[in-house]
């Protein structure tokens, strides 16, 4: 187990600093950040050293060595656009982020499983029909029109919900919740739901894949030659082995949303992650993007990690020898 | 004894009901699409933070909502001789946090902004000292002689000395420093309303400085703002739509018909101090992205005027801005001293004279040329420049558009690397056109990336500051006008139109310079 760990770690470094030299080189496409740090009558002058003094003038891989020396004593750099220590500034972003990721891979988990596990064992009731036509207007819609949607039912139409923010937060230490007062969890009502529904459906018709798949094989027949129940067989049996590839997909797909829940958060201006990073992009923020594309690496490899580490609870062989762990599922 | 019991209860029914405060709290909520950079008022000078500067911070000069000036931390100046103005200064007025306001606060101030991590260096340019004669009363001593230094410092804000030099922050925040500093998130000016929350991104809330000087002057009564920015067009319209906020400082343009057709909603429209207009490199022997080789087409007037007429500018203010544009004679907006309606006006429509005229300049069959245009920085940027490539299509002028983020164009207009542009050009803070000629029109401006170079017009830009007298002034401007409108150095196109959403229970002046002021709003309950 320990020799399996250290590996993954040293994968997860390499990982990062490739990422970083890849975030660099790409850079430079991105445009000058001067225009937008300075005023319309500032002389060329006062641009050139403003430009000169950020290094901007360097050529990449002198400005990336630079990047990964700072980073590695912790010094991520100022914000260009809030001027502001940039490894505070995702910190500060963080819970939000993550209260909006990690409650709508709940929901999604909570009401995705049980309805693929209902749509494969009663696949041609008319409810799941009418679920699986459902679920496709989840997967086709795109997570913008959801969200305006949303907004224009819920906020103006009805106006029972807020149409952006994250509401009332409360502090506890570092970290700020939305979960304690009621506009907070008013507010997460709408974005979740944005979120959610594409996550819904995925999962859903992944859980109905895997346990058509699962019910055709060989022990389930048998099982069933056995006189075992129902319930038995589709829950003690095939439900549990349909989880391997729906834990993997759904822990990818918390990493993505972690990393990446830009659209959802930039229609709701919820002040998340993605959303200071977008914000970055179009600002030209390179020390924002830089942390922020090394620190999403992170996120992917945890993630990856701990995906990994579920298979042993999950399957029993592979404790026996770690050797046969899949080394990159799906 | 029962009687005392319920008498008890009486009394307290009472007191409950008596607390109460006659007038609730008058709350604005607001929100635009992006927040301030930084609430430092010397760091960036640009829009959104100058204006949030200005709800907190005063200069010494202001401006009115008519966009004139008017007293603010001095109540009068005058020229003491020709290189010095002198300000009285406003007495008995105190920061936010109780210290005095006093002249030395005034030269801390001045040299804070003319230091070099300032962002206002540009307002703060030709002053060589300012000396403080006694507490309320400030010499600003200049290079030479300048009439619109008053107009000039009209955004240079006034901070505590005694503030910035306790919170370690006497010069503006260095980018090399590395770590933020007390004024990006806290502030202490002397104007209308005081810092109480900054959240950057998140929210901004300020209260009603109950000691301002300026009340009786600007009766607002607002008691405290809330600034929320809303980055997605759609989610700040739906905002305002459900009442979430009471005021939206830019709603896109194709949604004012549904605000205004919403009860309780209202817009206000003003043409805003920006044009809008196309540049065209005429100094280089040969485009770089022409099909013409050896000689360079722009340099020809005759097709310079041409690609002018070519331009249906009334179609563009119809379909592409949806009538939200007037349409432009020069570069210089209206409200700029030097503009004038006649100036404005510009060269007819007229295609077939456009061709006649390139086949004149010996290109009856046009040529090609790229457009370098922005996608995301002025109101329909990008629609625009399709809307000319049609009509330059039309007289045989073949253009590629290339439309990009503004991070990607500015440099090339900068470094002087494009054949065509658009570009927009507000209006310089003197509110006076010799700045614009001179960065726009002097062969030696900064962003004159055209190569027009004309000694004449380059003497006359020259003359104008140091030129006192008002009517030959005046005049020096209108030979300078006529000279760069017949060379047609540029092709201007329109002056944008500032539009306003809000509650219409929310009386604020719209301004031409985009800043809201909320000591001039007042909302009804």
């Amino acid at each position: 187990m320990l020799p399996f760990f250290v590996g993954r770690l040293t994968q997860a470094m390499a990982v990062m600093v490739a990422v970083a030299l890849v975030a660099f080189a790409l850079f430079t496409y991105v445009g000058d950040p001067i225009n937008n740090m300075v005023g319309e009558q500032t002389t060329r002058a006062d641009r050139d050293k403003l430009r000169e003094s950020l290094g901007l003038n360097d050529p990449v891989p002198l400005q990336f060595a630079r990047f990964v020396a700072n980073a590695a004593v912790g010094n991520f750099g100022i914000s260009y656009r809030l001027k502001r220590p940039v490894d505070e500034l995702i910190a500060e972003r963080m819970p939000a982020t993550l209260e909006l990721v990690l409650i709508s891979a709940l929901v999604s988990l909570a009401i995705g499983i049980p309805l693929g596990v209902y749509t494969a064992i009663r696949r041609h009731s008319l409810i799941s029909r009418f679920i699986l036509t459902a679920s496709l207007a989840g997967v086709s819609l795109p997570t913008f029109i959801i969200g305006i949607g949303l907004i224009y039912l819920f906020a103006v139409h009805w106006g029972v919900l807020p149409s952006f923010g994250r509401g009332e937060v409360t502090s506890l230490g570092w970290w700020s919740t939305g979960l304690l007062t009621a506009s907070g969890l008013k507010a997460l009502i709408l974005p979740v739901t944005t979120v959610s529904l594409f996550q819904i459906t995925l999962i859903l018709r992944l859980v109905r894949a895997e346990m058509l798949e699962v019910l055709r094989s060989d022990y389930i027949r048998f099982a069933r030659a056995r006189g075992l129940t129902n319930r038995a067989i589709n829950f003690g049996h095939a439900f549990k082995n349909t989880l391997v590839p729906v834990i993997t997909i759904a822990g990818l797909n918390i990493a993505s949303l972690i990393a990446f829940s830009i659209i959802a958060e930039t229609v709701f201006q919820w002040p998340g992650m993605g959303f200071l990073f977008i914000q970055a992009i179009e600002f030209v923020d390179i020390p924002i993007m830089a942390a922020y594309l090394v620190m999403a690496a992170l996120v992917f490899v945890t993630i990856n990690l701990c995906v990994d580490m579920l298979y042993f609870v999950i399957d029993p062989r592979l404790a026996d020898d770690a050797s046969t762990l899949p080394v990159q599922s799906r | 004894m029962k009687v005392w019991k319920y008498s008890g209860a009486l009394a307290l029914v009472l007191a409950v009901v008596f607390a109460v405060p006659a007038q609730a709290e008058t709350v604005l909520r607001w929100s635009s699409q992006g927040d301030a950079l930084t609430l430092d008022p010397h760091s960036q000078n640009e829009g959104p933070t100058v204006t949030m500067s200005l709800q907190m911070y005063e200069p010494l000069v202001g401006r009115d909502s008519s966009m004139k000036k008017q007293p603010a931390l001095a109540t009068s100046w005058s020229l003491t001789d020709p290189n010095t103005w002198q300000f009285k200064l406003r007495q008995g007025v105190a920061f936010h946090d109780g210290t005095p306001f006093t002249a030395a606060d005034v030269v801390f101030s001045f040299q804070r902004a003319a230091s070099d991590s300032s962002d206002f260096k540009p307002n703060t340019k030709g002053i060589v000292s300012v000396e403080a004669v006694d507490d309320f009363t400030v010499d600003i001593v200049l290079e030479m002689p300048n009439p619109l230094l008053p107009d000039q410092i009209t955004n240079v804000f006034i901070m505590s000395k005694a503030w910035a030099e306790a919170n370690n922050v006497v010069e503006p925040q260095d980018y090399k420093q590395q770590e933020e500093t007390y004024a990006i998130r806290n502030a202490n000016g002397t104007g209308p309303f005081k810092l109480e929350l900054r959240e950057p991104d998140i929210r901004t809330v300020l209260v009603r400085n109950d000691e301002w000087w300026g009340l009786s002057r600007d009766p607002h009564n607002i008691d405290r703002i809330e600034f929320r920015p809303i980055s997605n067009k759609a989610t700040r319209v739906a905002a305002l739509l459900s009442g979430e906020i009471d005021f939206l400082l830019d709603p896109p343009l194709q949604d004012l018909k549904r605000i205004d057709g919403t009860s309780g909603l209202k817009t206000l429209r003003v043409n805003q101090m920006r044009t809008i207009f196309l540049g065209m490199d005429q100094g280089v022997a040969e485009l770089r992205t022409s099909n013409v080789k050896g000689k360079n087409p722009f340099a020809d007037l005759r097709v310079r005027r041409a690609m002018y007429q070519a331009i249906d500018i009334e179609a563009i203010r119809e379909k592409v801005m949806r009538g939200l544009s007037i349409p432009a004679g020069f570069v210089v907006p209206p409200g700029v001293n030097g503009h004038t309606p006649a100036r404005d006006a510009r060269l007819p429509y007229d295609p077939a004279a456009a061709k006649a005229l390139l086949a004149d300049a010996g290109y009856p069959d046009g040529f090609s040329v790229r457009l370098d245009c922005p996608n995301n920085r002025y109101n329909n940027d990008e629609r625009i420049c399709q809307a000319v490539v049609g009509m330059f299509g039309a007289i045989g002028v073949d253009v590629d558009l290339d439309a990009i983020r503004k991070s990607l164009h500015f440099p090339k207009i900068e470094n002087r690397e494009t054949d065509f542009y658009l570009l927009g050009w507000g209006a310089p803070s003197t509110l006076d056109a010799q700045l614009t000629f001179l960065l726009l029109t002097h062969s030696k401006g900064e962003w004159n990336p055209t190569g027009y170079s004309n000694p004449k017009a380059d003497a006359l830009i020259e003359a104008l500051p140091i030129e006192l007298d008002l009517d030959k002034r005046n005049a020096k401007m209108a030979e300078l006008w006529k000279i760069v409108q017949d060379d047609i150095v540029y092709l201007p196109l329109h002056h944008q139109v500032i539009s306003w959403g809000m509650s219409d229970k929310l009386d604020i002046p719209i301004v031409p310079n985009n800043m809201p002021q909320f000591r001039w709003a007042r909302l009804a309950s």
